[in-house]
């Protein structure tokens, strides 16, 4: 979660990044999901600061974003399907 | 109706297989059906072939494509005369304003790049723009710069390409988004790259429209114009024969 703090305050500096309101809600390391939580008005923001994310530490990574959804019980059936 | 997505510039190592193989078949997870691979000048038949046969099992549409340095005007009409009839995406790399000049002009050439970090070098300005919407040429910009670069020269490039992508809107030049992409971390899907072009303030119907409508009407195009059947714009040959 840090290192996408990190990435919204790179590109859209703190002002910005606080109007994102980035939560976590649930993260699965074995499968690489994590459920993020976003204001509405800051998706297209959020989608390019995970879509900039190279890195976490020194491990190269790709943050993808499979689905939104306006509430967690649909996304997760969402991602079932 | 459903978008096509297409990443015009996927660069894998074309002397490693499972490179080249390994890229494609990320770019077809991502939601990409067309993709074009730049390839050298000499490539055989035999390997444009095989690229085509992986994009097939991966389910992705293949165009084949180069990309020319020339260092003056003369060396780009030279090289256009020779190649244009072998590849079905031209891209030129401007790196002087002569060249950029006659590429914009040149109704042979389909993508326009700049040097991505060399600012004093990118001359895509309104003269430019005026230029390549009277020909078929359009501006393309790579998006892996936006990830693999930092700090003042990321944002001074943001800075050249929202002006750029102003100039571009302002003629009604159309603009390619493209991944640049010579590994898997690099690839973005097509909704993550519109959303990197919001980045430099491209609006987000048109950026979806850069990865999707711009590069697949190129292609479209082209094809038809190196079709046996094509002879000049609205006209094709339908049959021949004696008894037509």
């Amino acid at each position: 979660m840090d290192a996408v703090w990190g990435a919204v305050g790179k590109l859209y500096g703190e002002y910005g990044a606080s109007k994102s309101g980035l939560t976590m809600i649930d993260y699965d390391a074995e499968q690489g999901f994590a459920v993020i939580r976003v204001s509405l008005v800051a998706i297209d923001m959020a989608r390019a600061a995970l879509a900039s994310m190279t890195r976490i530490g020194d491990k190269p990574i790709a943050v993808h974003v499979v689905s939104v959804s306006g509430t967690i019980k649909a996304l997760y059936e969402k991602i079932k399907r | 109706m459903r978008r096509l997505y297409a990443d015009l510039h996927l660069c894998p190592n074309l002397n490693d297989p499972k490179h080249v193989s390994a890229l494609i078949n990320k770019a077809s997870e991502l939601g990409y059906r067309l993709i074009a691979i730049p390839l050298p000048p000499n490539c055989t038949d035999q390997e444009i072939r095989q690229i085509q046969k992986l994009c097939a099992e991966a389910r992705v549409d293949f165009a084949s494509r180069i990309d020319l340095k020339p260092r003056t005007p003369n060396e780009l009409l030279s090289n256009l005369r020779r190649i244009r009839r072998r590849f079905e995406i031209v891209s030129v790399l401007c790196d002087s304003k002569n060249v950029s000049r006659q590429a914009a002009k040149d109704r042979r050439v389909d993508l326009l790049n700049f040097p991505p970090t060399d600012f004093r070098n990118r001359f895509f300005d309104m003269a430019e723009a005026e230029l390549a919407s009277n020909s078929v040429a359009t501006l393309e910009i790579d998006m892996h710069l936006l990830l693999t670069l930092e700090g003042p020269t990321r944002t001074r490039l943001l800075s050249v390409l929202r002006k750029e992508a102003g100039i571009a809107e302002g003629f009604h030049l159309p603009i390619v988004l493209s991944s640049g992409a010579s590994n898997e971390i690099l690839l973005r899907k097509p909704v993550e790259m519109a959303a990197l072009a919001s980045l430099f303030d491209l609006s987000k119907e048109s950026a979806l429209e850069a990865v999707s409508k711009n590069p697949v009407a190129i292609v479209k195009r082209n094809r038809e114009k190196l079709s046996p059947q094509f002879v000049a714009p609205g006209i094709r040959v339908v049959r021949k024969g004696k008894d037509c």
